[in-house]
């Protein structure tokens, strides 16, 4: 794999500091007639925790998607890790997105299947055809997944249909599997968005926790202020498919979130704790 | 207090809609019964007597079971047919339809093309498919076999397209994003995801071919319906009789049985 990455990003790694992992330039997505962004852009460090927030339909997902282009852009630029995303060929696009971890609301599981297929599901990106058809994984592969499965305090669920596990428990079955494919960015789409606050909590601590000790760079969709105010590194703020607010989650002002939200901003304002 | 007064209109209007439909279908009932002489009251009074009819006439007795092994035989054999032309249709429907789906498939324009194929077989109903092969082929059980998979093709093609359009769409997503190839994606999530579904839909083409396969079965000289047709002709009702009778009860095992099936793995 190492002799894939390309040699200008093998330089800047070397030469060390905090490069970003991922830049985005001017990124504009227009569905139909309809701009969902315009001119987004951002760059995220290694290692880096940041959340992008705004009302449902302000393009938070629309952006998410456009990074590892299960969503086209329409113009602009996606770099990740030195590689220039959108220039892409079919194949070399397939192995960039195995060095992408995703996580949806819908927690988007096999639900027949068992945890321990389901979080194995995560490296079919590293085989070819048949072995991925047939299900062939290594001893390796097993006892990696056997591992995280344990981490993430699922050791007794591992036989069990993903369709009988709880919302949180169904989330971090979705965590594993965007692990086990030894990501250096994880896509969070509204990780929280369909669990009670105990389990969002469970799931937030444990993205924290990857981000930390695996110097993991996280990238999430949240639509709950206060939660991104506590975990995130960094705050994004979107407006109509403009970045209103790029910066220290203590320094964000009401009158921002107030500007993010609109008319929703009321109720959210209510538990979040900013400066000013 | 605009809004209240809005709502009520558009419910008044509603009403008025209703009502209006059904004075139409009323005329349109009493103008059709006008134009082809359907007379009402003959029917419901001539009914007893037709049933009377039926039941001394199609009562089985000694006739009847000395033909009963070959009723046994041709019942066996048009269940048989049925299996067969579902379990082809379904076959071939499995991969067509990850063709066409929206989740799963690798072309756009084929995608529709197909949709179009099934849909036509779909349309055209079993039994002209069969007359359309019986110029064909001949009368024989290839013919109803085929009559049947076609149907049963199409239906199933656009059972399954769905199917997977609901049931795997999320998962397909979190592998694509994964970077998994199109074919582990289909192996792994997708027909493990519809699988429940899919033997839920073959069991049910299974019923219906069966009774299909009775009326495909008058046309191309085969199997059961053929059976009928040929004591019905001679007016031996008492086997037609029976032949009814056997029908019946092979659909109701049938059904029994595909429903207990069918509740063991949903």
């Amino acid at each position: 794999m190492a002799a894939r990455v390309p040699s200008g990003v093998r330089r800047r790694l070397v030469e060390g500091g905090a490069v970003a992992i991922l830049e985005i330039d001017n990124l504009t997505k227009y569905y139909k007639d309809v701009r969902a962004l315009s001119g987004v852009s951002l760059k995220v460090k290694r290692g880096e925790f940041v959340s992008i927030i705004g009302r449902s339909g302000a393009g938070k997902s629309t952006l998410l998607r456009c990074v590892n282009r299960m969503i086209e852009p329409s113009a602009g630029s996606v770099r990740f890790d030195g590689t220039d995303v959108l220039g892409l060929g079919h194949r070399q696009l397939r192995r960039l997105r195995t060095r992408i971890g995703m996580i949806f609301q819908h927690f988007n599981l096999v639900p027949r299947q068992s945890v321990l297929e389901n979080v194995l599901h995560g490296r079919l990106g590293y085989k070819n055809s048949l072995a991925g058809a047939i299900g062939l994984f290594s001893k390796e592969e097993k006892s990696a997944a056997w591992d995280l499965i344990s981490r993430l305090g699922l050791s007794d669920q591992v036989h069990k249909r993903c369709d009988q596990l709880s919302g949180g428990q169904k989330q971090r079955v979705g965590i594993a599997r965007a692990l086990i494919q030894n990501p250096s960015l994880i896509l969070c789409d509204e990780p929280i968005a369909s669990l009670d606050p105990g389990s969002a909590k469970i799931i937030m601590d444990h993205l924290y926790g990857i981000s930390r000790e695996m110097n993991i760079t996280i990238l999430m969709n949240l639509h709950q202020v206060d939660v991104a105010l506590k975990y995130s590194d960094r705050l994004v703020g979107i407006r109509q498919g403009e970045i209103v607010y790029d910066g220290e989650p203590k320094k964000i002002k009401k009158r921002i979130i107030a500007e993010i939200y609109g008319s929703e901003a009321e109720g959210i304002l209510m538990n979040a704790e900013t400066g000013e | 207090m605009t809004v209240p007064l809005e709502i009520q209109r558009i419910s008044r209007r509603k009403r008025l809609a209703t009502f209006g439909i059904l004075v139409g279908l009323l005329l349109f009932t009493a103008v059709s019964s006008i134009v082809t002489q359907f007379n009402f009251v003959l029917m419901f009074s001539s009914l007893p007597k037709a049933f009377f009819w039926m039941f001394t006439r199609f009562a089985p007795g000694s006739r009847a079971a000395k033909a009963l092994p070959q009723i046994i035989g041709k019942l066996g054999e048009t269940v048989l047919v049925s299996v067969m032309a579902t379990v082809i249709a379904a076959a071939l429907a499995l991969v067509f339809a990850i063709l066409a789906s929206r989740t799963t498939r690798p072309v756009r324009t084929g995608s529709l093309v197909i949709r179009g194929i099934a849909s036509f077989c779909r349309n055209v109903p079993v039994v002209a498919w069969a007359m359309i092969l019986l110029l064909a082929l001949g009368q024989n059980s290839i013919t109803g076999l085929l009559a049947l998979l076609i149907g049963t093709f199409g239906y199933l093609t656009r059972a399954f397209t769905e199917t997977i359009d609901d049931v795997a769409e999320s998962s397909v997503e979190a592998l694509r994003a994964s970077g998994a190839g199109w074919l582990s994606t289909v192996t792994r999530a997708v027909i493990p995801s519809i699988l429940p579904t899919v033997a839920s839909w073959m069991l049910y083409m299974v019923e219906t071919n069966i009774r299909d396969a009775t009326l495909v079965g008058l046309l191309t000289g085969t199997g059961i319906g053929f059976l009928f047709d040929r004591y019905y002709k001679v007016m031996n009702f008492e086997v037609a009789g029976a032949v009814v009778i056997g029908i019946i009860l092979t659909v109701i095992v049938v059904e029994s049985i595909s429903n207990l099936l069918r509740r063991s793995f949903l």
